[in-house]
């Protein structure tokens, strides 16, 4: 019985479905982390997830190539993080309040407006969601090969995202600016550049990845769109933000950590749901969660202005 | 030599508050200008309109010979002024070389100028004598090493006019003395700078002229070759001051000992303590000099009753002390001027006569046996207090937030000494005050020690210091140095000992 647990983590199939159930949550984790490191918190994130999956799910329903359906959602999603961007940012609005209601907007609307395009639907209809591709060589490589090299193109395009974001955090003047907005907004302004603007652009781009997580949902992992899907992943985002203590290489880790969890309680419920209650394995991924996070957070260094509204001119 | 820079007729209001009122002056190239007066005199405003953080209401910046758009901290950049700030706009968490390339670049440029960077920064620190490790992360800089990265900062985004506020704010003298000489080998290389102090000896040893603010107004212009000081003196405050005389004071019996006290450290900014040994009498003044964060503020909580050491004992009139609570403290008579006075000391949104009677309402003169606060009995003492020591109020029911600095303090320590308290803990009471309340603070200090009351001072002014200790040790890593009688003591030998140097005496 006991080795029937540990043979889980042998089976390509486990990490197969592991990586693919990280790439909403590393495309949300990696946005959110941008807004959170120019200084602004992006409570937003569960709301552009809904209405990304949805707007990139029905370009693809009306005609849109998959590809068109992911710049879609993130176009929806950029719109979303200008609006959160100029309540929080340019009014100074609580970042708190105007994120929620960002997220009650976007969540509601993608829905309304679903009904609205397609009213009689009782069955969700379905797309043709992107298909896996073998890479060519590599997926030859027996476990591997399956494990890592047989995805769809988007979950390539999710990782290929950690290392474009690493890059643009640490080796390009943007990013420099990001952090350092989220750092300190003074020393920024010291130095001649606009803090409104870098952080307006942070939380657009951010919104914009959370949108493209949002329709990983709809377009890669299933192929249909239907209400309360996110299902909390942009609030384990948040979560899993703090466990990458705000870096972008242990957002992808985090990502896969708890991605690893869910995948492995789908398995364990399958050898034991007889015996232990089905909601204990669901709980399972949540429960560990909590306790890395206390673990790996405990000497957090979080971004020193995260909440802080700056305004210019004003006496400090 | 031609004029570098053109002030004309800048105003400059903050709703009701008039910070700049019509200031007009000029620089020359290669010209040191101190810009004199207390706090609130307008000099930081000016400067932040000087250098783009803040759009004047009126009057324009001429600089080499353009006018300087408003508002725009890049173009007065670009324009080649450099501005060190009061409170150093530095990222903590990232790298002495990340904060001086920041703004070098587009922002959308594909790369950061790293290794042409680190370059430059080093030919800087060599020319200018200002060495840094480009590496370590600002965090772990202490306060002169970020005011160097500050000054290579502008250096680095080659600035011909730098502008210093308040730049020896939290340095010791001898770290203060290593920055002026930094500031004439800037002067020897071309190089211009504006200095902001409220310190007239600093002003007095490096500049060249000295403009004079007061409440927003410039009131005066002088070489400094030809300043008289006590005639600046006199502009900086708008008359002449009553400076307190200390007397001798008879030395009664010990107040309070602390034998061997250590505790841990409350927060990053602050050291905690490490075995710690005071012995206090009545009719003396103790003062604490130290670097800001060595472990004043766990020494003054700790004395107040707000903190419980983890080692060692205390003792109040020769009982030990079993419980450590504010209550427990204030009932043995123990009173406590925060450093904080807006935060830790009043509550600024309540009124005068509320903050007046805050801890208090166990009097029965306040309140009536039922626990109903008496109203008029609660302003009549009010308005006692604020007579006794000079507490003006436009009226009782003013917020105390919109009180003056002094009146604040004034207020402060009213409240405490009606307790009649056999100790006075006051920490940095007369900071960033002027000079008139600074002599009454000091005055009313100096009534408390004449009545027989110990006081423990702890202040960052090494004059006030000095002026008012009869004893002074120094803190330095939460250690705290013997004490030595004031006249043993002068400024140079306090600062070695600020800095950890010859510690022991």
């Amino acid at each position: 019985m006991i080795f029937d647990f540990i043979e889980i983590l042998f089976t390509a199939g486990f990490w197969a479905a592991t990586i693919r159930i990280a790439c909403p949550l590393i495309f949300a984790t990696l946005g959110e982390l941008i807004c959170e490191r120019s200084g602004v918190l992006n409570l937003g994130i569960e709301g552009i997830m809904s209405i990304g999956a949805m707007v990139g799910w029905m370009a693809v329903y009306q005609g849109a190539g998959l590809y068109s359906g992911i710049l879609a959602a993130a176009f929806v999603g950029a719109i979303f993080g200008l609006i959160h961007a100029i309540f929080s940012v340019y009014l100074g609005a609580s970042q708190h309040v105007t994120g929620i209601g960002v997220t009650m907007l976007a969540s509601s609307l993608g829905f309304f407006s679903f009904k609205l395009i397609l009213p009689y639907s009782t069955t969700p209809p379905k797309i043709e969601p992107f298909q896996p591709l073998d890479i060519p060589l590599l997926s030859d490589i027996p476990f591997f090969g399956e494990a890592l090299f047989q995805h769809t193109p988007f979950t390539y395009l999710a990782l290929a995202s950690v290392i474009i974001i690493f890059w643009l955090i640490n080796s390009t003047p943007f990013g420099l600016s990001i952090k350092m907005a989220g750092e300190n907004p003074m020393a920024l302004e010291a130095q001649g550049i606009d803090v409104l603007f870098v952080r307006s652009v942070a939380v657009i781009l951010g919104s914009a990845l959370m949108a493209v997580g949002g329709a990983y949902l709809t377009m890669s992992a299933f192929d249909a769109f239907y209400f309360g899907m996110v299902n909390g992943r942009g609030w384990i985002a948040i979560a899993l933000v703090i466990f990458a203590t705000w870096k972008p290489e242990r957002a992808l880790l985090g990502a896969l950590l708890f991605a690893g969890l869910d995948a492995y309680q789908v398995r364990a419920q399958q050898l034991a749901g007889a015996v232990v209650p089905y909601q204990f394995f669901l709980m399972m991924p949540f429960f560990l969660s909590i306790i890395a996070m206390i673990i790996a957070a405990k000497k957090t260094r979080y971004p020193k202005a995260l909440l802080i509204p700056f305004r210019r001119g004003e006496r400090h | 030599m031609t004029d570098l820079l053109e002030i004309k007729n800048i105003t400059k209001r903050f709703g009701n508050l008039t910070a700049n009122d019509n200031i007009s002056f000029s620089q020359k190239e290669g010209e040191v200008l101190a810009i004199l007066g207390e706090n609130g005199a307008g000099k930081t405003t000016l400067m932040n309109i000087l250098f783009g953080h803040y759009k004047a209401d009126y009057g324009e910046i001429i600089f080499k010979g353009s006018e300087l758009p408003s508002g725009k901290p890049e173009s007065a950049i670009a324009a080649g002024i450099g501005m060190v700030h009061q409170h150093f706009t530095l990222a903590d968490n990232l790298t002495v070389l990340e904060n001086i390339i920041i703004g070098e670049r587009s922002l959308f440029s594909p790369s950061l100028p790293q290794k042409s960077a680190r370059e430059k920064l080093r030919n800087l620190s060599d020319i200018f004598g200002l060495p840094i490790e480009p590496d370590t992360l600002v965090i772990n800089l202490s306060v002169s090493e970020k005011q160097r990265l500050e000054i290579l900062k502008t250096l680095y985004r080659d600035c011909t006019l730098l502008i210093l506020d308040e730049p020896t704010a939290a340095l010791t003298p001898q770290e203060t003395d290593s920055l002026f000489s930094t500031i004439k080998q800037m002067v020897s290389k071309g190089l211009s700078v504006i200095l902001i102090s409220h310190k007239l000896n600093e002003i007095l040893s490096v500049s060249d002229r000295i403009v004079v603010l007061r409440q927003g107004r410039s009131v005066g212009e002088v070489c400094t070759k030809n300043a008289d000081r006590k005639k600046l003196a006199e502009m900086i405050v708008g008359g002449t001051v009553d400076y307190p005389k200390k007397q001798a004071v008879k030395k009664g019996s010990e107040v309070i000992r602390l034998q061997n006290i250590s505790c841990d450290a409350i927060n990053d900014s602050s050291k905690g303590l490490n075995e710690i040994n005071i012995s206090l009498f009545e009719g003396e003044i103790l003062g604490i000099a130290g670097v800001t964060g060595n472990g004043q503020i766990p020494l003054a909580k700790m004395m107040a009753g707000h903190l419980k050491p983890k080692n060692g004992e205390m003792f109040f009139l020769g009982k030990k002390i079993t419980s450590y609570t504010p209550k427990q403290f204030m009932d043995l008579g123990v009173a406590y001027i925060p450093e904080d006075r807006n935060i830790d000391g009043l509550i600024g949104d309540m009124s005068v006569w509320e903050n007046s009677i805050m801890t208090e309402t166990n009097d029965l003169q306040v309140r009536s046996p039922l626990g109903w606060l008496n109203r008029d009995n609660c302003k009549n003492s009010a308005h006692l207090l604020c007579s006794t020591y000079d507490v003006r109020t436009q009226s009782l029911q003013q917020p105390a937030r919109l009180l003056s600095g002094g009146n604040v303090q004034k207020l402060l320590l009213g409240r405490w000494l009606s307790r009649r308290p056999k100790l006075l803990i006051a920490c940095q009471p007369t900071r960033g005050l002027d000079e008139g309340a600074i002599a009454s603070i000091q005055k009313i200090i100096l009534e408390v020690r004449k009545k027989g009351n110990a006081v423990l001072l702890i202040t960052e002014d090494l004059d006030e210091l000095l002026m008012l200790s009869d004893k002074i040790a120094v803190l330095f890593n939460g250690s705290l140095s013997n004490s030595f009688g004031a006249e043993k003591l002068n400024r140079s030998k306090i600062g070695l000992m600020m800095a950890g140097e010859s510690f022991d005496g």
